[in-house]
């Protein structure tokens, strides 16, 4: 089985080659009276065969991104401005059968409480064939034999076919639906909180995995999480979401030794170290701003250690002007007011 | 007795729960398997396992959410654990409080925070009618949230979830208790507001020499907040000891795989211990043997006969292995009778 983008034009030449997945200016909007904008002018690229690492916490907009991507925003939430292209395709306002076809084909999901995705009265063999036959023809036991080759792919003894959920562990079933969305072999796998649930050893196990079979088959993942820990061991490249903006991108190894933007420099100084000295951290005072306000300045701007008087002009711009997404080194953009002043 | 007086003591708890449906034969799972540690005031320990390792069952014992099916929890002198009394019940209660999981269920979204906090405060008579509202202030306070007559009259769904879990601290301190037992209390907040409940926590502890158990699968935040840890593994408690020795040097093949399986961007992979495949625990009717063998890369032929005792020394620390830890009797077994 070769890979193939199966969107209708989807195959014509990009701008970039390279470029799978074009997200620009994106803002989606929820409620209709008093509108929670939680995605407000989101700009993402993912290259083929790359992991990117979306990072931030609960009420960032991070899952509304991924939820934009493969359209699958309910009303009242929707997409109001910006576009989501597949290989230089606009996916925003495809009609349901194309989307139909694009999705797990071109995109697949790990949705966040997988776990709890697969149907109890099915046995797991005959969701793989649903699946299966819901996007191409193929017998039912070609299906089969396909599932059992995609369990092994994921370490499941392919006899499980025939177990149902509840006789599977919690990271089995998490494992069963990783294999179900690369069963198509689609170009991106977007995975949000793929290993949440689960204990660290497990968790650890299956991160290992998806290096594994994101290497061996060269798709690319959008790598949804809180935990910016483990983004910096897997991604490629990250980005740091917050209030619905990113603030910060650039390469993992970058953003672990030289994190510009004080929330993620926050962020990262939330994690208490395993080894080393004992020292008391002070995690981020205060709480993220809320959405249905209309922000004016610098989001991160009430937390924020910098955001003093003192510096009258600095501090003039953090509360009135929005920061914008800069790239202050090569590949690396943060968008903050000081970070700016201090490098133009 | 020459411990403190507000320590607790547990001895050889054990707690059992049937599955499944035979009639006859009904098997069962030892969820928490001859487990022993103390309480001491002034001092966090952690405990930390796996889901499924009966970390949170321990908890539940030692509020008498469960009776044990054996074993003593032993608190002032007396067996709690046996005492059916309302009064002694009661009083125990008061002075050994729970911080829950999910601030987001354990508040009732139509009272306001003043009434979570004066209800337990007039129900054990803790201080007059008309100090309430001053002692409410006081505990807000004490938890940071200030001003705390702001806070008083605010409903749940109008605080974060970190302020909301400051809540349910001030909650569990209005009792005045001497022992607090905290379930994975950060589990469910946002990464930047863990470290403000964990701060609290040593702050509780330094400040009112508070004992603490601190029931969690985080090792970094253990680390953080704790003296002592008790690592515990379907059911049994299979390594022990300050925290710093026991993360420093595992002893126990389990504590290493947990410690590896961390993510810490600062490790090289290449420092990781290789995993086994993912085995889940076995607790249902365990035989004779080391829980862990399935997992475990070091195992030996006594390995699956006899289960190891945990071996601890004169500073509490210990761990249950045979062969990283063996007991005087498991080296007899190895080494004394070679035709077995």
């Amino acid at each position: 089985m070769t890979v193939t983008a199966d969107v209708p034009g989807a195959t014509g030449s990009p701008r970039d080659s390279e470029t799978l997945m074009e997200v620009t200016g994106l803002r989606v909007a929820y409620g209709v009276s008093r509108p929670v904008h939680a995605v407000d002018g989101v700009d993402l690229a993912i290259r083929a065969g790359e992991i990117v690492g979306l990072a931030g916490e609960s009420g960032c907009g991070k899952t509304t991104v991924a939820n934009a991507i493969l359209q699958v925003i309910r009303p009242p939430g929707r997409v109001i401005d910006g576009s989501i292209r597949f290989r230089g395709r606009e996916i925003n306002g495809l009609s349901p059968e194309e989307l139909r076809k694009f999705r797990w084909r071109n995109v697949s999901m790990v949705f966040q409480s997988a776990m709890n995705a697969l149907n109890p009265v099915l046995r797991i063999g005959a969701q793989f064939v649903d699946m299966m036959q819901a996007h191409e023809r193929v017998s039912k036991r070609d299906a089969l034999t396909r599932a059992g080759d995609l369990l092994e792919l994921v370490g499941i003894d392919r006899r499980r076919v025939d177990s149902y959920p509840h006789q599977l562990s919690g990271g089995m079933r998490q494992r069963v639906i990783i294999a179900m969305a690369l069963a198509l072999e689609p170009e991106l796998v977007i995975m949000d909180e793929p290993t949440t649930a689960l204990d660290v050893v497990i968790q650890r196990e299956i991160l290992q995995q998806i290096q594994d079979l994101q290497r061996e088959r060269g798709f690319a993942v959008l790598f949804i999480t809180h935990d910016l820990s483990l983004l910096l061991e897997v991604a490629d490249r990250i980005a740091i979401m917050y209030a619905g903006e990113i603030v910060e991108e650039s390469t993992a190894a970058e953003l672990r030794d030289k994190p510009l933007h004080p929330y993620t420099n926050g962020l990262i100084e939330s994690f208490p170290p395993l080894m080393g000295p004992r020292v008391k951290l002070s995690g981020i005072p205060g709480s993220p701003p809320d959405l249905a306000e209309p922000q004016i300045g610098c989001r991160f701007a009430p937390r924020c250690p910098y955001a003093e008087p003192k510096d009258a002009y600095l501090y003039f711009r953090q509360t009135n002007e929005r920061p914008e997404l800069r790239e202050v080194s090569p590949k690396h953009f943060v968008a903050c007011h000081r970070v700016e002043a201090a490098t133009s | 007795m020459n411990a403190p007086a507000a320590e607790l003591e547990v001895r050889g708890l054990r707690k059992e729960f049937p599955v499944g449906g035979g009639l006859v034969t009904r098997e069962r799972v030892h969820a928490v398997d001859d487990v022993s540690f103390t309480l001491k005031p002034g001092r966090v320990t952690a405990l930390v396992g796996e889901s499924g390792s009966g970390k949170s069952t321990v908890a539940k014992l030692l509020l008498r959410l469960y009776d044990p099916s054996g074993g003593s929890v032993i608190f002032d002198g007396r067996d709690i654990a046996s005492d059916h009394s309302r009064k002694n019940v009661l009083r125990y209660r008061s002075r050994v409080q729970m911080i829950f999981q999910d601030p987001f269920d354990s508040l009732n979204p139509v009272k306001t925070i003043r009434h979570h906090l004066a209800r337990p405060l007039s129900i054990h008579g803790i201080v007059p009618r008309g100090k309430i509202d001053q002692r409410v202030n006081e505990l807000l306070e004490t938890v940071g949230l200030v001003p705390p007559e702001k806070f008083a009259a605010k409903y749940p769904h109008e605080l974060s979830g970190g302020q909301r879990q400051r809540v349910s601290i001030a909650r569990a301190l209005a009792v005045e208790p001497t022992v607090l037992i905290a379930d994975e209390p950060t589990s469910m907040l946002d990464v930047s507001i863990r470290i403000g409940i964990l701060n609290l926590i040593v702050e509780l502890k330094e400040q009112h020499g508070l004992a603490f158990l601190y029931v969690t699968h985080d090792l970094a935040s253990a680390r953080y907040v704790a003296d002592d840890v008790l690592v515990m593994y379907a059911g049994q408690i299979v390594e022990q000891g300050p925290i710093d020795e026991v993360l420093g040097h595992p002893r126990h093949p389990y504590t290493q795989l947990l410690l590896s399986a961390v993510p810490d961007p600062s490790l090289v992979a290449e420092s990781r211990i290789e995993l086994s495949s993912g085995q889940e625990s076995v607790a249902v009717d365990p035989r004779a043997g080391c829980r862990f063998l399935g997992r475990c890369p070091l195992a030996i032929e006594i390995c699956s006969s006899v289960t190891p005792e945990l071996v601890v020394d004169g500073f509490g620390r210990g761990a249950r292995c045979h062969v990283t830890a063996p007991s005087p009797a498991s080296r007899e077994d190895i080494n004394g009778r070679p035709d077995q």
